[in-house]
Protein backbone atom coordinates (compact mmCIF):
# COMPACT_ATOMS: atom_id res chain seq x y z
CA UNK A 1 0.00 0.00 0.00
CA UNK A 2 0.91 3.16 -0.38
CA UNK A 3 1.25 5.66 2.66
CA UNK A 4 1.38 9.49 2.81
CA UNK A 5 2.43 11.90 5.23
CA UNK A 6 4.38 15.14 6.99
CA UNK A 7 7.83 14.76 8.38
CA UNK A 8 9.68 17.22 9.95
CA UNK A 9 7.81 19.46 7.66
CA UNK A 10 7.85 17.93 4.14
CA UNK A 11 5.44 15.35 2.61
CA UNK A 12 6.58 12.38 2.02
CA UNK A 13 5.37 9.17 0.41
CA UNK A 14 6.55 5.54 0.63
CA UNK A 15 5.07 3.12 -1.67
CA UNK A 16 5.08 -1.09 -1.77
CA UNK A 17 4.55 -0.71 2.16
CA UNK A 18 3.87 -3.64 4.17
CA UNK A 19 0.38 -3.26 5.56
CA UNK A 20 2.01 -4.67 8.86
CA UNK A 21 5.16 -2.63 8.85
CA UNK A 22 5.71 -0.12 11.35
CA UNK A 23 6.30 3.39 11.26
CA UNK A 24 9.50 3.01 12.64
CA UNK A 25 10.79 0.46 9.66
CA UNK A 26 9.19 3.06 6.82
CA UNK A 27 11.43 5.47 8.89
CA UNK A 28 14.30 4.33 8.92
CA UNK A 29 14.24 2.36 5.83
CA UNK A 30 11.75 4.27 2.81
CA UNK A 31 12.07 7.60 3.84
CA UNK A 32 16.07 7.81 5.39
CA UNK A 33 15.88 9.05 8.60
CA UNK A 34 17.79 6.86 11.03
CA UNK A 35 17.45 8.76 13.97
CA UNK A 36 14.51 6.86 15.54
CA UNK A 37 16.22 3.59 16.66
CA UNK A 38 15.30 0.21 15.97
CA UNK A 39 16.23 -1.90 19.09
CA UNK A 40 13.29 -3.64 20.75
CA UNK A 41 10.58 -3.47 18.59
CA UNK A 42 8.04 -3.78 21.70
CA UNK A 43 8.26 -0.89 23.19
CA UNK A 44 10.25 -1.83 25.95
CA UNK A 45 13.17 0.69 24.92
CA UNK A 46 11.89 3.88 23.84
CA UNK A 47 14.80 4.55 21.45
CA UNK A 48 12.40 5.08 18.41
CA UNK A 49 10.60 7.60 20.10
CA UNK A 50 9.09 10.04 17.61
CA UNK A 51 6.17 13.00 18.04
CA UNK A 52 3.18 11.48 16.29
CA UNK A 53 1.02 14.64 15.66
CA UNK A 54 2.53 16.12 18.45
CA UNK A 55 2.82 13.22 20.85
CA UNK A 56 5.41 11.02 21.52
CA UNK A 57 4.76 7.79 20.40
CA UNK A 58 6.65 4.27 20.21
CA UNK A 59 7.48 4.76 16.18
CA UNK A 60 7.84 0.55 16.17
CA UNK A 61 4.24 0.18 17.64
CA UNK A 62 2.25 2.28 15.34
CA UNK A 63 1.35 0.62 11.96
CA UNK A 64 2.52 2.65 8.76
CA UNK A 65 -0.83 2.41 7.81
CA UNK A 66 -2.07 4.37 11.11
CA UNK A 67 0.24 7.29 9.90
CA UNK A 68 -1.92 8.42 6.65
CA UNK A 69 -2.16 11.92 6.48
CA UNK A 70 -0.41 12.31 9.78
CA UNK A 71 2.49 14.73 10.96
CA UNK A 72 5.74 13.34 12.07
CA UNK A 73 8.72 14.89 13.93
CA UNK A 74 11.46 12.99 14.41
CA UNK A 75 15.10 13.52 15.88
CA UNK A 76 16.43 15.27 12.93
CA UNK A 77 13.81 17.70 13.09
CA UNK A 78 14.49 18.80 16.45
CA UNK A 79 17.36 21.02 15.10
CA UNK A 80 17.31 24.13 13.09
CA UNK A 81 19.83 24.00 10.32
CA UNK A 82 23.22 23.66 12.50
CA UNK A 83 21.89 24.93 15.19
CA UNK A 84 20.85 22.12 17.97
CA UNK A 85 17.80 22.20 20.49
CA UNK A 86 19.12 23.36 23.52
CA UNK A 87 18.49 19.62 24.59
CA UNK A 88 20.92 18.37 22.27
CA UNK A 89 23.70 20.57 23.24
CA UNK A 90 22.69 20.44 27.02
CA UNK A 91 23.28 16.22 25.96
CA UNK A 92 26.62 16.91 24.61
CA UNK A 93 27.57 18.97 27.15
CA UNK A 94 26.67 16.86 29.92
CA UNK A 95 27.99 13.94 28.91
CA UNK A 96 24.63 12.26 28.95
CA UNK A 97 25.82 10.43 25.53
CA UNK A 98 28.10 7.57 25.55
CA UNK A 99 27.21 4.88 22.76
CA UNK A 100 24.51 7.28 21.63
CA UNK A 101 21.92 4.83 20.67
CA UNK A 102 19.69 5.43 23.26
CA UNK A 103 19.58 9.47 22.77
CA UNK A 104 17.44 10.11 19.99
CA UNK A 105 14.68 8.93 21.61
CA UNK A 106 15.53 10.55 24.87
CA UNK A 107 15.75 13.76 23.24
CA UNK A 108 12.46 13.22 22.04
CA UNK A 109 10.57 12.52 24.92
CA UNK A 110 12.96 15.12 26.90
CA UNK A 111 11.79 17.38 24.31
CA UNK A 112 8.20 16.97 24.81
CA UNK A 113 8.47 17.06 28.60
CA UNK A 114 9.98 20.52 28.47
CA UNK A 115 7.45 21.85 25.93
CA UNK A 116 4.64 21.07 28.60
CA UNK A 117 6.35 21.23 31.85
CA UNK A 118 9.13 24.03 31.36
CA UNK A 119 10.72 23.44 34.71
CA UNK A 120 10.33 19.99 35.86
CA UNK A 121 11.57 18.46 38.97
CA UNK A 122 13.65 15.27 38.80
CA UNK A 123 10.77 13.32 39.87
CA UNK A 124 9.29 14.15 36.56
CA UNK A 125 11.92 14.15 34.57
CA UNK A 126 12.43 10.39 36.10
CA UNK A 127 8.50 9.38 34.89
CA UNK A 128 8.89 11.49 31.76
CA UNK A 129 11.69 9.25 31.05
CA UNK A 130 10.83 5.97 32.24
CA UNK A 131 10.23 4.17 29.31
CA UNK A 132 13.60 4.89 27.48
CA UNK A 133 16.48 2.36 28.51
CA UNK A 134 20.13 3.76 28.54
CA UNK A 135 22.70 1.10 29.00
CA UNK A 136 25.33 3.36 29.57
CA UNK A 137 25.24 6.62 31.54
CA UNK A 138 23.21 5.11 34.32
CA UNK A 139 20.84 7.91 33.52
CA UNK A 140 22.44 10.70 36.05
CA UNK A 141 23.97 12.41 33.07
CA UNK A 142 20.74 12.46 31.70
CA UNK A 143 18.71 13.83 34.24
CA UNK A 144 21.54 16.48 34.39
CA UNK A 145 21.07 17.37 30.79
CA UNK A 146 17.33 17.76 30.86
CA UNK A 147 17.45 19.52 34.27
CA UNK A 148 20.43 22.11 32.07
CA UNK A 149 18.13 22.35 28.71
CA UNK A 150 14.79 23.25 30.92
CA UNK A 151 17.02 25.62 32.94
CA UNK A 152 18.67 27.71 29.67
CA UNK A 153 14.76 27.47 27.97
CA UNK A 154 13.43 28.89 30.59
CA UNK A 155 15.81 31.92 31.06
CA UNK A 156 16.04 32.77 26.98
CA UNK A 157 12.66 32.96 27.20
CA UNK B 1 -2.73 -8.87 4.57
CA UNK B 2 -5.36 -5.86 4.22
CA UNK B 3 -5.25 -2.89 5.65
CA UNK B 4 -8.92 -1.72 6.23
CA UNK B 5 -9.06 2.30 7.35
CA UNK B 6 -13.05 2.90 8.20
CA UNK B 7 -13.74 6.62 8.78
CA UNK B 8 -17.10 6.48 10.35
CA UNK B 9 -18.20 3.98 13.22
CA UNK B 10 -21.06 2.34 10.61
CA UNK B 11 -17.91 1.70 8.01
CA UNK B 12 -16.59 0.13 10.91
CA UNK B 13 -19.22 -2.32 11.74
CA UNK B 14 -19.54 -2.63 8.14
CA UNK B 15 -16.23 -3.66 7.65
CA UNK B 16 -16.04 -6.38 10.63
CA UNK B 17 -19.13 -7.88 9.63
CA UNK B 18 -17.64 -8.40 6.20
CA UNK B 19 -14.26 -9.64 7.46
CA UNK B 20 -14.72 -10.92 10.74
CA UNK B 21 -11.25 -12.45 10.72
CA UNK B 22 -9.90 -8.30 10.75
CA UNK B 23 -7.65 -7.90 13.66
CA UNK B 24 -9.03 -4.21 14.95
CA UNK B 25 -6.48 -2.23 15.76
CA UNK B 26 -6.56 1.32 18.00
CA UNK B 27 -3.31 2.20 19.83
CA UNK B 28 -1.60 -0.81 18.18
CA UNK B 29 0.91 -0.91 21.34
CA UNK B 30 -0.34 -4.39 21.62
CA UNK B 31 -0.93 -5.90 17.82
CA UNK B 32 2.33 -4.33 16.60
CA UNK B 33 4.29 -6.58 19.49
CA UNK B 34 3.10 -9.79 17.71
CA UNK B 35 3.55 -8.44 14.27
CA UNK B 36 6.95 -7.05 14.49
CA UNK B 37 7.85 -10.47 15.98
CA UNK B 38 5.77 -12.91 13.67
CA UNK B 39 3.61 -14.23 15.90
CA UNK B 40 0.23 -13.29 14.66
CA UNK B 41 -0.55 -12.81 10.71
CA UNK B 42 -4.12 -11.64 10.91
CA UNK B 43 -5.37 -11.75 7.52
CA UNK B 44 -6.38 -7.61 8.06
CA UNK B 45 -5.85 -5.00 10.34
CA UNK B 46 -9.25 -2.77 10.98
CA UNK B 47 -7.55 0.55 11.57
CA UNK B 48 -9.83 2.34 14.30
CA UNK B 49 -7.76 5.38 14.42
CA UNK B 50 -10.08 7.50 11.84
CA UNK B 51 -13.15 6.72 13.39
CA UNK B 52 -13.32 10.22 15.61
CA UNK B 53 -16.53 9.30 17.92
CA UNK B 54 -14.33 6.43 19.43
CA UNK B 55 -11.67 8.76 21.14
CA UNK B 56 -14.51 11.21 22.83
CA UNK B 57 -16.16 10.80 26.30
CA UNK B 58 -19.49 11.91 27.63
CA UNK B 59 -21.63 12.34 31.01
CA UNK B 60 -24.75 10.78 30.37
CA UNK B 61 -28.68 11.07 31.47
CA UNK B 62 -27.81 8.76 34.38
CA UNK B 63 -24.53 10.01 35.59
CA UNK B 64 -22.61 7.45 34.36
CA UNK B 65 -19.50 8.30 32.41
CA UNK B 66 -19.67 6.87 28.61
CA UNK B 67 -15.80 6.74 27.22
CA UNK B 68 -14.72 6.02 23.63
CA UNK B 69 -12.75 2.92 23.46
CA UNK B 70 -10.25 4.71 21.92
CA UNK B 71 -9.46 7.30 24.40
CA UNK B 72 -5.88 6.74 25.18
CA UNK B 73 -4.58 6.51 28.67
CA UNK B 74 -2.82 9.59 28.87
CA UNK B 75 -6.57 11.66 28.21
CA UNK B 76 -8.31 9.15 30.88
CA UNK B 77 -5.85 10.26 33.15
CA UNK B 78 -5.77 13.84 32.47
CA UNK B 79 -9.54 14.20 32.05
CA UNK B 80 -10.98 11.62 33.84
CA UNK B 81 -8.86 11.26 36.80
CA UNK B 82 -10.79 13.17 39.44
CA UNK B 83 -13.89 11.01 38.07
CA UNK B 84 -12.67 7.61 37.74
CA UNK B 85 -9.59 7.58 40.00
CA UNK B 86 -9.21 4.15 40.28
CA UNK B 87 -9.08 3.56 36.74
CA UNK B 88 -6.86 6.67 36.15
CA UNK B 89 -4.60 4.81 39.08
CA UNK B 90 -4.30 1.92 36.44
CA UNK B 91 -3.66 4.29 34.02
CA UNK B 92 -0.66 5.47 35.36
CA UNK B 93 0.96 2.16 35.62
CA UNK B 94 0.72 0.63 31.92
CA UNK B 95 3.59 1.15 30.14
CA UNK B 96 5.55 4.42 29.46
CA UNK B 97 4.03 8.01 28.32
CA UNK B 98 5.07 6.69 24.93
CA UNK B 99 2.53 3.78 25.55
CA UNK B 100 -0.16 5.96 27.19
CA UNK B 101 0.02 8.59 24.73
CA UNK B 102 -1.02 5.32 22.18
CA UNK B 103 -2.98 2.60 24.17
CA UNK B 104 -6.67 2.65 25.06
CA UNK B 105 -9.46 0.49 27.58
CA UNK B 106 -10.98 -0.64 24.87
CA UNK B 107 -7.47 -2.52 23.15
CA UNK B 108 -7.01 -3.89 26.98
CA UNK B 109 -10.60 -5.05 27.36
CA UNK B 110 -10.09 -6.40 23.40
CA UNK B 111 -7.07 -8.24 24.31
CA UNK B 112 -8.67 -9.56 26.93
CA UNK B 113 -5.34 -10.63 28.27
CA UNK B 114 -5.78 -11.24 32.45
CA UNK B 115 -2.62 -9.44 33.16
CA UNK B 116 -4.35 -6.05 31.35
CA UNK B 117 -4.01 -2.80 34.08
CA UNK B 118 -7.29 -1.49 33.13
CA UNK B 119 -9.69 -4.90 34.24
CA UNK B 120 -9.37 -4.48 37.76
CA UNK B 121 -10.63 -1.33 38.66
CA UNK B 122 -13.15 -1.82 35.67
CA UNK B 123 -14.27 -4.74 37.60
CA UNK B 124 -14.49 -3.06 40.78
CA UNK B 125 -16.43 0.01 39.46
CA UNK B 126 -19.10 -2.11 37.65
CA UNK B 127 -18.17 -1.09 34.45
CA UNK B 128 -20.14 -1.84 31.63
CA UNK B 129 -19.03 -2.67 27.70
CA UNK B 130 -21.03 -1.14 25.18
CA UNK B 131 -20.23 -3.61 22.01
CA UNK B 132 -21.48 -3.85 18.73
CA UNK B 133 -22.23 -5.59 15.49
CA UNK B 134 -24.03 -4.38 12.39
CA UNK B 135 -26.29 -7.55 12.18
CA UNK B 136 -27.47 -7.07 16.15
CA UNK B 137 -27.05 -4.26 17.04
CA UNK B 138 -25.54 -3.22 20.49
CA UNK B 139 -24.83 -5.43 23.45
CA UNK B 140 -24.33 -4.15 27.35
CA UNK B 141 -21.63 -6.46 28.96
CA UNK B 142 -21.37 -5.72 32.48
CA UNK B 143 -17.34 -5.85 33.23
CA UNK B 144 -18.11 -9.19 35.21
CA UNK B 145 -19.17 -11.15 32.16
CA UNK B 146 -17.24 -9.77 29.70
CA UNK B 147 -13.94 -12.34 30.35
CA UNK B 148 -14.62 -16.05 29.51
CA UNK B 149 -10.89 -17.27 29.63
CA UNK B 150 -6.98 -16.31 28.73
CA UNK B 151 -7.19 -13.63 26.05
CA UNK B 152 -10.67 -14.72 25.58
CA UNK B 153 -13.87 -12.36 25.77
CA UNK B 154 -17.63 -12.38 25.42
CA UNK B 155 -16.95 -10.24 22.04
CA UNK B 156 -18.72 -11.85 18.78
CA UNK B 157 -16.23 -12.06 16.03
CA UNK B 158 -18.48 -9.76 13.91
CA UNK B 159 -18.44 -7.10 16.98
CA UNK B 160 -16.42 -3.88 17.74
CA UNK B 161 -15.73 -2.88 21.19
CA UNK B 162 -17.65 1.04 20.51
CA UNK B 163 -17.39 2.20 24.94
CA UNK B 164 -17.46 1.45 28.55
CA UNK B 165 -19.88 3.19 30.72
CA UNK B 166 -19.29 3.54 34.36
CA UNK B 167 -20.64 5.54 37.28
CA UNK B 168 -17.93 8.37 38.32
CA UNK B 169 -16.41 7.39 41.86
CA UNK B 170 -18.59 7.85 44.99
CA UNK B 171 -16.22 6.81 47.32
CA UNK B 172 -12.59 6.00 47.44
CA UNK B 173 -10.93 4.09 44.85
CA UNK B 174 -7.41 2.37 44.48
CA UNK B 175 -5.21 0.21 42.23
CA UNK B 176 -2.17 -1.64 43.11
CA UNK B 177 0.00 -3.76 40.94
CA UNK B 178 3.25 -5.77 41.74
CA UNK B 179 6.24 -5.69 39.32
CA UNK B 180 9.52 -5.22 38.68
CA UNK B 181 10.46 -1.95 37.25
CA UNK B 182 9.13 0.93 37.51
CA UNK B 183 7.41 1.60 33.88
CA UNK B 184 6.94 -1.15 31.05
CA UNK B 185 5.93 -3.39 33.69
CA UNK B 186 3.12 -6.40 32.83
CA UNK B 187 1.52 -7.01 36.20
CA UNK B 188 2.73 -10.32 37.99
CA UNK B 189 -0.69 -9.31 39.73
CA UNK B 190 -2.90 -6.61 40.85
CA UNK B 191 -6.00 -5.78 42.24
CA UNK B 192 -8.33 -2.86 42.99
CA UNK B 193 -10.43 -1.82 45.79
CA UNK B 194 -13.99 1.38 44.76
CA UNK B 195 -15.66 1.92 47.95
CA UNK B 196 -19.42 2.26 47.33
CA UNK B 197 -20.54 4.19 50.51
CA UNK B 198 -23.85 5.01 49.05
CA UNK B 199 -24.84 1.00 49.47
CA UNK B 200 -22.61 0.80 51.80
CA UNK B 201 -20.64 -2.00 49.47
CA UNK B 202 -17.06 -2.59 48.26
CA UNK B 203 -15.86 -3.38 44.67
CA UNK B 204 -13.14 -5.69 44.22
CA UNK B 205 -10.92 -6.25 41.19
CA UNK B 206 -8.24 -9.00 40.50
CA UNK B 207 -5.45 -9.27 38.03
CA UNK B 208 -3.01 -10.99 36.43
CA UNK B 209 -3.89 -14.34 39.16
CA UNK B 210 -6.62 -16.60 37.34
CA UNK B 211 -7.25 -17.51 33.82
CA UNK B 212 -9.08 -14.32 33.56
CA UNK B 213 -9.73 -10.75 35.60
CA UNK B 214 -12.44 -11.40 38.19
CA UNK B 215 -14.06 -10.26 41.38
CA UNK B 216 -13.46 -11.33 44.81
CA UNK B 217 -16.93 -12.07 45.29
CA UNK B 218 -16.54 -13.86 48.49
CA UNK B 219 -15.00 -10.84 49.92
CA UNK B 220 -16.83 -8.06 48.98
CA UNK B 221 -19.93 -10.30 50.25
CA UNK B 222 -18.00 -10.43 53.53
CA UNK B 223 -17.50 -6.67 53.67
CA UNK B 224 -21.04 -6.22 52.61
CA UNK B 225 -21.58 -7.71 55.97
CA UNK B 226 -19.14 -7.31 58.22
CA UNK B 227 -17.73 -3.41 57.39
CA UNK B 228 -18.98 -1.25 59.91
CA UNK B 229 -19.26 2.41 57.52
CA UNK B 230 -18.59 4.59 61.32
CA UNK B 231 -15.57 3.08 62.75
CA UNK B 232 -11.81 2.76 62.09
CA UNK B 233 -11.29 -0.67 60.52
CA UNK B 234 -11.56 -3.69 62.36
CA UNK B 235 -8.30 -5.58 62.38
CA UNK B 236 -9.92 -9.26 61.78
CA UNK B 237 -12.30 -7.73 59.15
CA UNK B 238 -9.00 -6.06 57.20
CA UNK B 239 -7.43 -10.08 57.88
CA UNK B 240 -10.63 -11.74 56.95
CA UNK B 241 -10.74 -9.54 53.64
CA UNK B 242 -7.36 -10.23 52.86
CA UNK B 243 -7.82 -13.66 53.39
CA UNK B 244 -10.93 -13.97 51.16
CA UNK B 245 -9.22 -12.16 48.26
CA UNK B 246 -6.47 -14.15 48.09
CA UNK B 247 -8.76 -17.26 48.21
CA UNK B 248 -10.68 -15.96 45.29
CA UNK B 249 -7.31 -16.17 42.85
CA UNK B 250 -6.62 -19.17 40.94
CA UNK B 251 -2.98 -18.14 39.85
CA UNK B 252 -0.37 -19.98 37.86
CA UNK B 253 3.17 -20.29 37.89
CA UNK B 254 5.25 -18.78 35.33
CA UNK B 255 8.19 -16.73 34.10
CA UNK B 256 6.78 -14.12 36.30
CA UNK B 257 5.74 -15.07 39.56
CA UNK B 258 4.82 -18.69 41.20
CA UNK B 259 1.58 -19.10 42.25
CA UNK B 260 1.99 -19.21 45.89
CA UNK B 261 3.62 -15.78 45.44
CA UNK B 262 0.71 -14.03 43.93
CA UNK B 263 -1.86 -15.76 46.15
CA UNK B 264 -0.05 -13.80 48.60
CA UNK B 265 0.78 -10.71 46.70
CA UNK B 266 -3.73 -10.34 46.28
CA UNK B 267 -4.13 -10.76 50.16
CA UNK B 268 -1.34 -8.19 50.66
CA UNK B 269 -2.69 -5.90 47.86
CA UNK B 270 -6.82 -6.42 49.08
CA UNK B 271 -5.55 -4.67 52.63
CA UNK B 272 -3.79 -2.48 51.96
CA UNK B 273 -5.41 -0.98 49.03
CA UNK B 274 -8.43 -0.93 51.44
CA UNK B 275 -6.53 0.26 54.50
CA UNK B 276 -6.10 3.47 51.72
CA UNK B 277 -9.27 3.67 50.90
CA UNK B 278 -10.97 3.35 54.05
CA UNK B 279 -8.15 5.80 55.64
CA UNK B 280 -9.67 8.65 52.67
CA UNK B 281 -13.15 8.04 52.93
CA UNK B 282 -12.77 8.07 56.80
CA UNK B 283 -11.36 11.38 56.50
CA UNK B 284 -13.30 12.53 54.32
CA UNK B 285 -16.24 11.70 57.16
CA UNK B 286 -14.56 13.30 59.96
CA UNK B 287 -13.71 16.44 57.88
CA UNK B 288 -17.51 17.20 57.15
CA UNK B 289 -18.44 16.45 60.56
CA UNK B 290 -15.73 18.71 61.63
CA UNK B 291 -16.72 21.57 58.93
Amino acid sequence: MRVSFTVNGREETADDVWEGESLLYVLRERVGLPGAKNACEQGECGSCTVYLDGAPVCACLVAAGQAEGRRIRTVEGLAEGDRLDPLQEAFVECGAVQCGFCTPGLIVQAHDLIERVPRPSDAEIREALAGNLCRCTGYEKIIEAVRLAAARKSAAE
Amino acid sequence: MDFLRPQTWAEALAAKAETPEAAPIQGGTDMMVELNFDLRRPAALLDLNRVAELTSWSAEEDGRLRVGAGVPYARLITELGDRLPGLAQAARTVGSPQIRNRGTVGGNLGAASPAGDSHPPLLAGDAVIEVESAARGVRMIPAAGFYLGVKRSALAADELIRAFWMSPASGPQYFSKVGTRNAMVIAVCSFAVALHPGERRVGTGIGSAAPTPRRAAAAEEFLAAELDWDAPLDPAVLRRFGELAAEAASPIDDVRGTAGYRRHAIGVMARRTLTWAWNDFRAGQLGRRAG
